[in-house]
C-alpha cells in the first residue's frame, strides 16, 4: 500500500515571550491546541490520536509530561506518545504524526510541541545537566568558525541574518523579540557571547507551544480548509564525535534533505522550493543550512544572504516568520518551523506572506547538529517538479 | 478491530538478563542486544530502515542521555532513526505504524533503563503533575498503594490475592534465565512480611532492575525472507486515562478496555497474556479489564515483579511472548505494557504464531 495522503489543516500558536506565568504547562498546551481546533474547524471528538513532543524533560523538572498533560489535551480514552530527538524534536514530533496519518490506522491526528524555559535553567540542561557548561552557542561557536574559514565569508554576514529575521519577526504577532530599531550596528555592538556569536546574534529563551490537526485525503476535503500537503519527510541521524567528522555540513544533514528531495523528484531545490523555514538559533547557521541541505553550492550560501536572496521579497526567502532567532521555545521550535512552512503554502502567513508560495520546506536539527529532520509541504497534492 | 494495510512480523528479538545492577553505561547494555538481533537477521546494519528506541533521561539521570545510546544501534554512515521518552513498547508501536506506510520493510526497535544509579521512586515522582501532585511526593508506590486500597475496599481483591499473584511470579520466574528473582515463596509467610506501603508487601512491588531488549520487525515478504518463524503482530493500541486519581474508578481499566476492543483481543483464542505488573494488585484489575479466564496462561516469565528494567520491561513482554509462540508454547496471547501511576497508560498488542 501507499502511504496515505497527510495534510495540515489547522495551525495553532500561542504567543512566544520570555516568561508565561499567566499559564500552567497545562494552559499552556492547551492555548495552542484549542487554536489549531479552530482553525481546522475540529473539535477534540475528531481527533484519533496525539504525538507530544518537546526537548529534555529536565527543561521544566517533568518526567514524561504526557501523563500529567494528558487531561489538557483532550487525549483521555486516546492513543498518545512522545517523540524526543534533542533540537530537532519539534519537527520530528510533526513527521511521528504524519507517519500515524500515512499508514491509514488513524485519520485526523492532533500534534503539539511546547517548552516553557522559563520554569527550569535551559543552559543547565543543554550542558547535560552539568553546572558551568558551555550551552549550545559554545558547542556551536567553532564550528562556525570553522565555516567562516573554509568559505571566506565576510563577518557581516551573521549580523545580516540577525537584523533580517528580527524584522521578519516584526510582522509576526507571535514573535517573541519585537525589536523594531535592531541594526548592523546594534547587533556588532552587542556583547559578545561565543565568538563570533553577539549577543544579538543568538536565540532567545521562550516559553511557547505549537499545534497542528492532521489528516488525511478525506478529511481534508471535508474540512473545507486550505490544505498543506506533506508532500516529503525525512529524518536522519550520526553520531555526535568521531575522527573525521564534517561538523560544519554534517553528512546526515546532507543525506536528510537528499532523501527529502528525491522522494518528490526536486533536482534544483533553489529553484523548485518558494522558501523555507530552517532552524537558525544563531545567525550564522542561515548561510551553514543552505549550503548543508544543498539550496546552495558549498561556500555559495552566505552569498545568497548577502546578496538579500534570503529576505522576504528575495528569490529564496527564509524564516520569514522571525525563525528560531525570534521565537525559541525549544522543543516547539521545530514544529513551528513545519508549520510556518505549512502557512506559507496554504496562504495564510498573513503580513509575512510569500505571494503564491505553493512549496516550502520546514527543517530542524539537533544535539551536537547530529539529528534532522524535514518536511516538504505543497499547496498541491501532486506538484509536478 | 482496526484494519491493517501491511502485515507486519517479529523476526528477531533480543533482551538483557534483568540486572539487579548493572555496572557499565547505557549504551553497554543495549549493545549486545542490538548485535544479536542484526545477527539474527542476517544483514547488514545499514540495511535496516528504520531504528526507533525508547528510554528515559530521568532514569539515566542527565538530560539528552539518549543521545548516547545511539553509539548502541550505530549511526555512522547517517541513519533514518527516532527517539520516544516512552517504554521501548511505545517505539514499537511507532515502528509497527511506520511500516503500515508501505515504503520501507525493515524496523530495529529498542528499549534501555538503569534504575540501579537513583531513587526511582524519587525520581518517578517527578512523572506526576508539577503543581499539586509532585511537591508532596505523590510517587508510583503511594499511588500503587491507593489503588491496592481501592481493590480491598470495593470488595474486588484480599491482600492474600495479592501474595498469590506475587507467589506464581515468582515460581514461573525459576524457568526464565532472564528473571531477576525467582522462587517458592508461601502465601502464608508472604502474608507474614510487614508492610513496605499499606497494604503492599515488598515483593508485591518489583525489584529495582537494569536491562535492555531490542528486536527486528519486518513487513511480511521481508519477514519471510528474514526468518523461519516469524510472530505475527497482529494488531497494537495504547490508551491513556486521566492524570487524577480522584477523577478515575482505580479498580478498573477502561484504557486497557478500550484497547482490547481495537486490537481485537477475544477475536482468537488468548493462550498467553504477557502483563506488566508492576504492583500485583495490577494483575487483577488487567485480567478483569481483558476479560482472561482460566484458559490464558498470565505471566509465564514471571513477569516484571521478577525483574522490571523500566524502559525496557514493557518491550520485554512483547518478546516474552513472542519467544513463547514461537517456541509453540501458544498460538496466539496479548502483552501489555504500562506507563504512568497506577495504570494510568497502557498498551497492547496481539501476537500470533505463523501456522
Amino acid at each position: 500500500m501507499a502511504p496515505r495522503p497527510c495534510a495540515v489543516l489547522g495551525i495553532g500558536q500561542t504567543k512566544y515571550k520570555r516568561r508565561r506565568d499567566d499559564v500552567t504547562l497545562d494552559g499552556l498546551v492547551r492555548e495552542a491546541v484549542l487554536r489549531a481546533l479552530e482553525d481546522a474547524g475540529a473539535t477534540f471528538d475528531d481527533i484519533d490520536a496525539i504525538v507530544i513532543g518537546k526537548a529534555p524533560d529536565a527543561l521544566e523538572g517533568v518526567m514524561m509530561p504526557l501523563l500529567s498533560l494528558c487531561d489538557a489535551l483532550g487525549a483521555i480514552g486516546k492513543p498518545i506518545h512522545r517523540v524526543h530527538t534533542a533540537g530537532s524534536v519539534g519537527a520530528s514530533t510533526s513527521i511521528s504524526a504524519v507517519n500515524l496519518v500515512e499508514s491509514g490506522m488513524y485519520d485526523t491526528v492532533l500534534t503539539v510541541a511546547y517548552e516553557k524555559q522559563s520554569e527550569g535553567n535551559a543552559t543547565w540542561a543543554l550542558s547535560g545537566g552539568k553546572s558551568g557548561g558551555q550551552g549550545a552557542g559554545g558547542t556551536f561557536a567553532p564550528w562556525i568558525r570553522n565555516y567562516i574559514a573554509r568559505s571566506k565569508a565576510p563577518e557581516h554576514i551573521g549580523w545580516m541574518v540577525a537584523v533580517k529575521d528580527r524584522l521578519n519577526a516584526l510582522k509576526n504577532e507571535y514573535a517573541h523579540l519585537h525589536l523594531p530599531d535592531i541594526s548592523i550596528e546594534k547587533v556588532r555592538e552587542s556583547p559578545m557571547l561565543w565568538d563570533p556569536l553577539h549577543f544579538l546574534e543568538s536565540c532567545p529563551s521562550s516559553d511557547g507551544a505549537a499545534a497542528m490537526v492532521l489528516g488525511n485525503d478525506d478529511i481534508a476535503k471535508k474540512s473545507g480548509r486550505p490544505p498543506a500537503w506533506v508532500i516529503s519527510h525525512a529524518k536522519r541521524t550520526e553520531f555526535g564525535q568521531f575522527p573525521g567528522r564534517d561538523t560544519v555540513r554534517p553528512q546526515a544533514g546532507v543525506e536528510c534533505s537528499e532523501a527529502l528531495y528525491r522522494k518528490v523528484g526536486i533536482t534544483n531545490p533553489r529553484e523548485q522550493i518558494d522558501c523555507a523555514e530552517l532552524y537558525v538559533p544563531f545567525s550564522w547557521y542561515e548561510p551553514m543550512w543552505l549550503e548543508g541541505h544543498s539550496i546552495a553550492e558549498e561556500g555559495e550560501g552566505w552569498k545568497m544572504t548577502d546578496a538579500g536572496d534570503t529576505e522576504l521579497g528575495g528569490s529564496f526567502p527564509v524564516n520569514m516568520s522571525g525563525g528560531v532567532l525570534s521565537s525559541n521555545p525549544i522543543g516547539a521550535s521545530g514544529m513551528i518551523r513545519c508549520l510556518e512552512a505549512a502557512n506559507q503554502v496554504r496562504g495564510t502567513a498573513g503580513e509575512y506572506q510569500v505571494p503564491g508560495a505553493k512549496i516550502s520546506i520546514g527543517h530542524a536539527y539537533g544535539g551536537a547538529a547530529q539529528y534532522y529532520a524535514m518536511w516538504m509541504v505543497s499547496s498541491e497534492l501532486n506538484p509536478v517538479f | 478491530m482496526v484494519s491493517l494495510a501491511e502485515d507486519v512480523a517479529i523476526v528477531a528479538f533480543s533482551q538483557t538478563p534483568s540486572h539487579a545492577q548493572f555496572n557499565d553505561s547505557e549504551p553497554a547494555m543495549i549493545m549486545p542486544c542490538v548485535n544479536s538481533v542484526i545477527e539474527q537477521v542476517g544483514m547488514d546494519r545499514h540495511d535496516i530502515d528504520f531504528t526507533i528506541a525508547g528510554s528515559c533521561d530521568y532514569l539515566s539521570g542527565m538530560p539528552f542521555a539518549f543521545v548516547m545510546n545511539i553509539d548502541a544501534v550505530g549511526a555512522w554512515p547517517p541513519v533514518y532513526e527516532s527517539h520516544v521518552e516512552m517504554d521501548g513498547a511505545w517505539a514499537l508501536f511507532e515502528g509497527f505504524v511506520r511500516l503500515q506506510s508501505g515504503d520501507i520493510d525493515t524496523v530495529l526497535v529498542s528499549g534501555s533503563g538503569k534504575c540501579s544509579p537513583g531513587s526511582y521512586r524519587e525520581g518517578f515522582s517527578l512523572q506526576t503533575d508539577p503543581y499539586v501532585h509532585a511537591p508532596i511526593g505523590l510517587d508510583p508506590r503511594t499511588q500503587a498503594g491507593f489503588q491496592a486500597q481501592a481493590l480491598i475496599a470495593a470488595g474486588k481483591a484480599t491482600e492474600r490475592d495479592f501474595a498469590e499473584v506475587v507467589a506464581r511470579s515468582h515460581a514461573s520466574a525459576k524457568n526464565n534465565p532472564y528473571a531477576q528473582l525467582s522462587g517458592d515463596l508461601s502465601v502464608d509467610e508472604l502474608l507474614a512480611e510487614p508492610y513496605l506501603q499499606q497494604p503492599l508487601r515488598r515483593l508485591d512491588c518489583p525489584p529495582t532492575s537494569d536491562g535492555a531488549a531490542a528486536m527486528v520487525i519486518a513487513r511480511a515478504d521481508k519477514a519471510r525472507e528474514l526468518c523461519d518463524n516469524p510472530v505475527w503482530i497482529r494488531g497494537i493500541d495504547h490508551r491513556i486515562e486521566s492524570h487524577h486519581p480522584t477523577l478515575r474508578d482505580l479498580t478498573d481499566s477502561p484504557s486497557v478496555r478500550t484497547a482490547a476492543e481495537r486490537v481485537g483481543l477475544h477475536d482468537g483464542p488468548v493462550d498467553i497474556a504477557e502483563l506488566t505488573v508492576t504492583y500485583s494488585p495490577e494483575e487483577i484489575i488487567l485480567r478483569d479489564a481483558l476479560g482472561l479466564n482460566g484458559d490464558t496462561a498470565v505471566n509465564p516469565s514471571g513477569g516484571p515483579l521478577t525483574g522490571s528494567p523500566f524502559m525496557a520491561v514493557g518491550l520485554t513482554r512483547v518478546i516474552e511472548l513472542a519467544r513463547a509462540i514461537a517456541n509453540g508454547d501458544g498460538g496466539r496471547g496479548v502483552a501489555h505494557a504500562s506507563s504512568g501511576p497506577a495504570l494510568q497508560q497502557n498498551l497492547l498488542c496481539i501476537l500470533e504464531g505463523d501456522s
